[in-house]
């Protein structure tokens, strides 16, 4: 199969560069990062990130035929229709909107400043009891659906809001992330939280385009996330 | 060669849960620390731990009691276990978990708001007596997710100053061995630098990357056990490595042990539930080496499942979807993803995997690094400035078997017993140790090694031919002449890489540079586990032979120490003197 890769490496290329690798993957439905994995015997100087391979460490989001996903987890035929059958090319780029360090690897440092933007960690200041905090099933629940986020960025770096500000737009994984904090009923820290996102940017620069619903690979829902932060944004100032 | 440097009281090396537990440790003193990770803190490996931290905190069961904990696990460690360690680890173990919860980790409920504990395999009540426990800790089947992810958030909040994707290539020692620091390299720039520190930590993680099959990540390839055994740190019970019961067939992606915990179990072509025959207690939460032993026999006696009768299977859809879409969620994804399997309809394909290294550097329960002097049978002394904390330390608390839901536990006790050591001995003073001149040039040889290669064979054929070695000749059942033939062929690729080739020079973000490195380490934790494995002439925990069927107590009931400068196997006693319970002896082992 035919796989085209872009390319660039900052101490030899002036721009960057998609180029053409022939695979053989025996016809097998491999997953797009063992299909990267088989061009890296081919060529060494080929350059992606990846860890876990099972979609959980979240690092190899990537651009693949167009869309954000995990190499790990997406199967060549879920890439695109044809290219499983070789009619056509897989096509891998990196992450848009971040700067570019070489061939698939992006500069994810905006990205991880705005989560430490939105202090992603408990807050509560009543000492700790001797065993845990207590806390219902229903409120731990309240958390599902936040706490799995792997900070791939296959969501942020699909909206067009964070491509525009990526500096004071959080962008959705900082903001589920906040809201994961916002749910959680051990949380108290419920005002300054809602206080620092009163902005016309951090938060109400998402148009709900839900371009990160569309692509998350862990199914999360970043827009309802940012929706109930509305209201509670709202609820607060009324 | 003339390298920049930067200098810390102390330094981690690896961001899963030891290394970022024992930073967070320290960056809570003030001292000024350094985390060096390869890879970005959260995509570490203990993000994959899927079903718990296993701790007695009484939960589940109101009259559970630490001491029970600490005997499936000496139990379960086939008696090789430290019994100092392990009573520390149990004992203490509830205020860490307690201080993760506190820290924000989202653990499962119980209907009384308490954190909710599922059974697991090699657990008990009331020393073996009282029948299965339910111990592990969990938050869904994504507690490693959620327990990495929380000690991330917390080093961000305490201002731990960390160095993502550099990836540490050597240990310096001076001419004394003492540890001054590492030779770390910058992923993103290819800058060298030598990370000064009066405390080095090694928390580096494992190593099943030597195997073929594994359930563990790409990045899993004993860096600290290489730098440790190049600098002539011997490592401890290495031949001891975990084949997990259920890795998915083919992919080796990990299914948790929580599936047979939460009522799951295996069968073999028949329908048959097997373990029943091999355990007739404990079935299929047995310990690991029980049951993936009974998987390896169910198949190599022409039970198994599949066209080819290479796997058995693991029934899950009788607990019904509520449970398995609450309990076990990840599972539901994971199979459907790798085996195009939903659990909820269809069993899923497993085989016993490669999955933990027992072995390791061995430790003290502050995470002091230890050597023996002497020689075989010496006294253990502990290596001034090195500390090695999780996965890459043997304690030891697994000693020949590791119970599931121990590791989480293992990372987070130790790591914050390490930080805590630190703390009070950077407070009373530490030595910097001051590497010369030659210390640095031998620190950078390998640096420099591949990147004078002209020519030579290519990195991705040498590891394939390692890992496939490895695979045949020390996988869940042993043999001596194929071992010994084994330890040949590591041998002679040893002289192979020696010479590789590395084509991609340049510097920023070379990935096949790191792959590179990440091979010599490869090799160093192949060889040592091939030495130790064909020495240790007994089966004990989930070292299995053939040719040696038996436990031997009068020769074995030890540990064994793989020393780098002679490549000899020697031995080291065994810790049986926990300070406030009796001792528990060995004894036949069934379950």
């Amino acid at each position: 199969m035919k796989v085209s890769i872009y390319r660039y490496n900052p101490e030899t290329d002036r721009e960057p560069y998609m180029k053409e690798y022939e695979v053989d993957t025996g016809g097998k439905d491999l997953m797009v990062l063992d299909v990267l994995n088989l061009v890296k015997e081919q060529d060494d100087s080929l350059v992606y990130r990846r860890s876990c391979r099972e979609g959980v460490c979240g690092s190899d989001g990537m651009n693949i035929n167009g869309k954000n996903g995990l190499a790990c987890i997406t199967p060549l035929s879920l890439a695109a229709p044809g290219v499983l059958d070789g009619r056509k090319a897989l096509i891998l780029r990196p992450l848009p909107g971040l700067p570019v360090v070489r061939d698939l690897v992006v500069d994810m440092t905006m990205f991880y400043n705005q989560y430490e933007k939105v202090q992603p960690y408990l807050q509560n200041n009543t000492p700790a009891p001797a065993i845990e905090r207590l806390q219902s099933p229903a409120d731990r629940e309240k958390i599902d659906g936040l706490y799995e986020c792997i900070l791939c960025a296959c969501c942020s770096t699909s909206c067009p809001s964070f491509w525009w500000n990526p500096d004071k737009f959080l962008g959705p994984a900082a903001l589920l992330q906040s809201y994961r904090f916002l749910a959680d009923s051990r949380d108290q820290a419920t005002d300054e939280r809602l206080a620092r996102m009163d902005d016309p940017f951090s938060l109400f620069r998402c148009r709900g385009i839900m371009n990160c619903v569309s692509v998350c690979p862990k199914g999360l829902n970043p827009t309802r996330a940012i929706g109930h932060i509305r209201e509670m944004l709202l609820e607060r100032a009324v | 060669m003339s390298i920049r440097t930067v200098t810390f009281d102390a330094i981690v090396v690896g961001g899963g849960g030891a290394g970022m537990r024992a930073s967070l440790q320290m960056a809570q003193s003030g001292f000024k620390t350094a985390l060096i990770s390869k890879v970005f803190p959260t995509r570490s490996h203990t993000v994959s731990a899927q079903g718990g931290i296993t701790c007695a905190i009484a939960s589940a069961d109101p009259n559970d009691d630490w001491r029970w904990h600490m005997y499936d696990t000496v139990k379960g460690s086939d008696y090789i276990g430290d019994q100092d360690a392990i009573e520390y680890m149990c004992s203490v173990g509830p205020q860490t978990v307690f201080e993760l919860e506190h820290m924000g980790l989202p653990f499962s409920r119980t209907e009384e708001g308490r954190i909710y504990q599922r059974p697991f395999g090699g657990q008990s009540k009331n020393y073996g007596e009282g029948g299965q426990a339910a111990r592990t800790c969990a938050a869904a089947d994504r507690t490693g997710h959620a327990l990495l992810h929380t000690l991330y958030q917390q080093n961000l909040k305490n201002g731990t100053q960390f160095y993502s994707e550099w990836y540490a290539a050597e240990l310096v020692t001076d001419a004394r061995g003492h540890a001054a620091g590492v030779i770390a390299i910058c992923i993103e720039t290819g800058e060298a630098v030598f990370f000064k520190a009066k405390a080095t930590v090694f928390a580096t993680g494992g190593a099943g990357r030597i195997y073929s099959s594994t359930t563990n990540a790409l990045i899993n390839t004993g860096d600290g056990i290489g730098m440790a055994l190049r600098a002539g740190v011997p490592v401890q019970d290495i031949e001891m490595w975990q084949f997990h019961p259920t890795g998915i067939a083919g992919a080796g992606t990990l299914v948790t042990e929580g599936c047979r915990g939460e009522g799951g179990y295996l069968i073999n072509k028949d329908g048959e539930r097997f373990m029943e025959r091999y355990a007739p207690n404990a079935k299929d939460l047995a310990g690991r080496d029980v049951v993936a032993r009974s998987m390896m026999m169910e198949i190599l006696d022409g039970r198994g499942c599949g066209p080819n009768g290479d796997y058995v299977y693991l029934k899950l859809d009788h607990l019904g979807e509520e449970v398995l879409h609450t309990r076990l969620p990840g599972i539901c994804e994971l199979s459907k993803t790798f085996a195009h399997a939903d659990p909820v309809k269809e069993p899923i394909p497993v085989v016993p995997t490669c999955h933990y290294m027992m072995g390791g550097i061995p430790t003290n329960i502050h995470g002091q690094a230890l050597r023996l002097d002497g020689g075989h049978q010496g006294q253990a002394q502990h290596i001034p400035g090195l500390f090695a904390v999780g996965e890459v330390a043997c304690v030891s608390v697994h000693g020949a078997n590791r119970l599931g839901g121990n590791s989480l536990l293992d990372l987070v006790v130790f790591g914050r017993a390490a930080g805590l050591y630190i703390e009070e001995a950077l407070r009373q003073g530490m030595d910097q140790a001051e590497p010369n001149s030659d210390d640095m040039d031998r620190a950078t040889a390998r640096l420099r090694r591949w990147d004078d290669s002209r020519s030579g064979e290519s990195v991705a054929s040498l590891r394939k031919e390692l890992q496939t070695t490895m695979q045949n000749a020390f996988g869940v059942f042993r043999k001596g002449d194929l071992m010994i033939d084994g330890v040949k062929k590591v041998a002679d690729l040893r002289g192979r890489i020696g010479e590789a080739h590395l084509g991609d020079k340049s510097k920023a973000f070379n990935t096949a540079r790191i792959e590179a490195l990440e091979l010599d380490n490869l090799l160093e934790v192949a060889e040592a586990t091939a030495i130790a494995a064909e020495g240790r002439t007994e089966s004990r925990g989930a070292h299995s032979r053939y040719d040696y069927p038996d436990r031997d107590d009068e020769n074995w009931l030890c540990h064994s120490i793989f020393d780098p400068k002679t490549k000899q196997l020697g031995k080291r006693d065994v810790n049986f003197k926990p300070k406030t319970v009796d001792t528990f002896k060995p004894k036949v082992r069934t379950y």
